[in-house]
């Protein structure tokens, strides 16, 4: 058990008590759910059953979890191949200019997500700005068909959680001391070879941090599919609001939430692994009270 | 609930102040009745023109879709709610369920405004339990210029010309989904029968591949952009295209279409079913139901308000003229009960589908 368990601060209560109210209860709420029928006018039927979670496995739904982890993944992998040199270049900016540079990296995000998303509706669309951009620069056939694909719902989630990532990857970044890169230079590493071995495998945690992030909001993403993708593609988060609003099917509804809940939990353990670690590997900078 | 909490309270006080709101049902205040409807399906100004004529304080609450209202419903079983606006296979769910109140027809001298069609549906001959609000039907809504001819069939849609192929829109709500694809083979649009709703899920799957999008809210929006050229649409929702654009029109395909009805209804466990009974009343009035149609630019089921209405509207709007002699014609939309489950699965396979 955590120490901040044992022994909780009182000064922590409001916060624990508001995380066990409407986290931790509703994820509970959530799991006993799973285990019931539903009612046929929707709500819980109190007859326990298994059913809703072999149901998970039918191959209908398990290729909805396949392509949503598909789509999870590219954007994931995509995000990470951004983010990496942006947060790169900032820990590299002086140090004044950093805070600036964060700022704009993270300014989209503080706008609603809806605008966001819409935004590239307005971009995308047949009759959108790149196509008018296209034919205004002398483009004659078809316009582009770009909203409503795979590739738009991959775009929007990169680019929604974009700044996450960054920040996660820079805070790695910046917590890594200079010297280390050096001494792998003064030992005859090349700069390719200094940033396989020593900068990258040190910062990986933030790597992991960041990827683990975009790929949990990923997969149960339901808006951006929905508008990017014009409903076309059903992800598992599309699947789970569709259970609970329109099927009216709490039960199973729960069931693909737990599912979803589980895989995060392993991603994040795979993740807190890692960062362990790598905290191994690094020199003892200072020691930390523990 | 809030009054109570001074700052000399303990921490702990804001998280006891949101358990107690959670524990608090609808918070009915002084209100003489609780209203819940979909946001802008009223006038505006409703509280305000009801209070000046009845003297009651309404508290007005927004649902943005039946089965969010209904989750309320079933859970308190209908209490803090007064009167409910909801679709007619909800409000046949709830009185299954024994939730709702009866209609008082003597309090609402003002049904007689409605059309004998709309007091005599089949899920509610004599309108017992739900007074209809709005009703209409769902068809093809498309670009005459960029369309040839009419498309007065639901393989329009569905198997579309070369031309509109990856210009044309479906709704996503099951029911309206599953519909045009059981109609496009003469099923019905309540249809229990696996083969037929299989039948109809294959059919919709190879309509998806010349789908631009499903879309439920903007779809009217594509038609005046010219993203889309042809959308399945309810009637009313296609006259906020043709508002912007006077080439779109509306068909409903020969196949046949459905009749959706919102209805009113009363909560048995309110606590203010007279006052309900008196807001219907209002309601009905001729005058304050046709602002729905004049706004909403829905067909409202009642002869007086639709007599009342500027025969410019009709002109502009010609699915507003539609009769009530050929919605009536069209098949009700009713609760599904049992096969609920299987329009479901059947629509989760279409949008899954690649």
């Amino acid at each position: 058990m955590p120490a901040f368990l044992r022994r909780p601060d009182p000064r922590a209560l409001p916060a624990l008590l508001w995380l066990v109210l409407f986290m931790v209860v509703p994820c509970l709420l959530l799991f006993a759910y799973a285990f019931f029928e539903r009612g046929t006018w929707g709500g819980i039927v109190y007859t326990f059953t298994l059913g809703n979670f072999a149901r998970v496995f039918d191959p209908l739904y398990a290729g909805v979890f396949l392509t949503s982890a598909r789509i999870a993944a590219t954007a994931t992998a995509i995000a990470l191949l951004i983010a990496y040199p942006a947060a790169y270049a900032i820990s590299r900016a002086p140090r004044r200019r950093q805070p600036i540079l964060l700022f704009f990296a993270v300014l989209p995000f503080w706008s609603n997500y809806l605008i966001r998303t819409y935004a590239w509706i307005v971009l995308l669309n047949r009759e959108g700005l790149i196509n008018s951009l296209l034919t205004s620069a002398g483009y004659t056939g078809e316009p582009l068909s770009m909203l409503y694909t795979e590739g738009a719902v991959i775009v929007g989630l990169v680019y929604n959680y974009l700044p996450f990532v960054i920040l996660a990857i820079y805070s790695s970044l910046s917590r890594l001391d200079p010297q280390l890169a050096e001494a792998s230079r003064d030992l005859g590493a090349g700069p390719v070879r200094t940033f396989l071995r020593v900068t990258l495998p040190m910062t990986l945690p933030g790597v992991a941090a960041g990827g683990v992030f975009i790929f949990v909001l990923s997969i149960g993403n339901f808006v951006t599919p929905a508008l990017l993708g014009g409903g076309r593609f059903q992800m598992i988060g599309n699947l789970v609001y569709d259970q609970f609003l329109t099927a009216n099917d709490w039960p199973f509804g729960a069931a693909l939430g737990m599912i979803l809940i589980l895989l995060m939990l392993l991603l994040l353990t795979i993740q807190a692994r890692l960062t362990d670690r790598a905290a191994g590997t690094r020199p003892p900078a200072r020691e930390e009270a523990a | 609930m809030t009054q109570r909490i001074t700052p000399s309270l303990p921490p702990l006080a804001p998280a006891l102040a949101a358990i107690a709101l959670i524990a608090t049902a609808p918070a009915t205040l002084a209100a003489d009745l609780v209203i819940s409807n979909w946001d802008g399906y009223m006038a505006p100004d409703i509280a305000e023109t009801f209070k000046a004529a009845t003297g009651l304080e309404v508290e007005i609450v927004n649902h943005a879709t039946n089965e969010e209202i209904m989750g309320k419903l079933m859970a308190s079983q209908g209490a803090g709610y007064d009167v409910v606006f909801v679709s007619s296979p909800f409000a046949e769910i709830l009185n299954k369920q024994g939730l709702l109140a009866p209609i008082d027809h003597a309090a609402v001298p003002n049904i007689a405004n409605l059309y004998p069609e709309a007091a005599a549906l089949a899920y509610d001959p004599g309108a017992t339990f739900a007074v209809p609000y709005a009703w209409g039907t769902t068809g093809l809504c498309y670009r005459s210029d960029l369309v040839e001819g009419t498309p007065d069939s639901w393989s329009a849609l569905l198997q579309p010309a070369d031309a509109l192929k990856g210009k044309v829109t479906m709704l996503a709500t099951d029911r309206w989904l599953m519909a045009a694809g059981l109609l496009a083979q003469g099923s019905s649009v309540n249809e229990a029968d696996q083969a037929k709703i299989d039948a109809a899920r294959d059919l919709l799957i190879e309509a998806k591949k010349s789908l631009l999008a499903y879309d439920d809210t903007t779809f009217y929006a594509k038609l005046v952009s010219g993203e889309a050229s042809l959308v399945h649409a309810w009637d009313g929702w296609c006259n906020y295209g043709i508002a912007e654009n006077a080439d779109i029109r509306f068909a409903v395909p020969k196949e046949g279409s459905d009749l959706w009805v919102d209805t009113m209804v009363v909560m048995a466990n309110g606590e203010n079913r007279e006052n309900a009974m008196k807001f219907l009343n209002f309601i009905l009035d001729a005058g304050n139901h046709a602002w729905a149609a004049q706004n909403i630019l829905y067909k409202v089921p009642n002869k007086a308000a639709m007599e009342s209405l500027d025969p410019a509207l009709l002109e502009q709007f010609p699915n507003m003229a539609i009769t009530p002699a050929e919605l009536a014609g069209y098949e009700l939309m009713r609760d599904l009960g049992d096969a609920q489950p299987a329009f479901s699965r059947a629509v989760s396979e279409i949008k899954a589908a690649n």
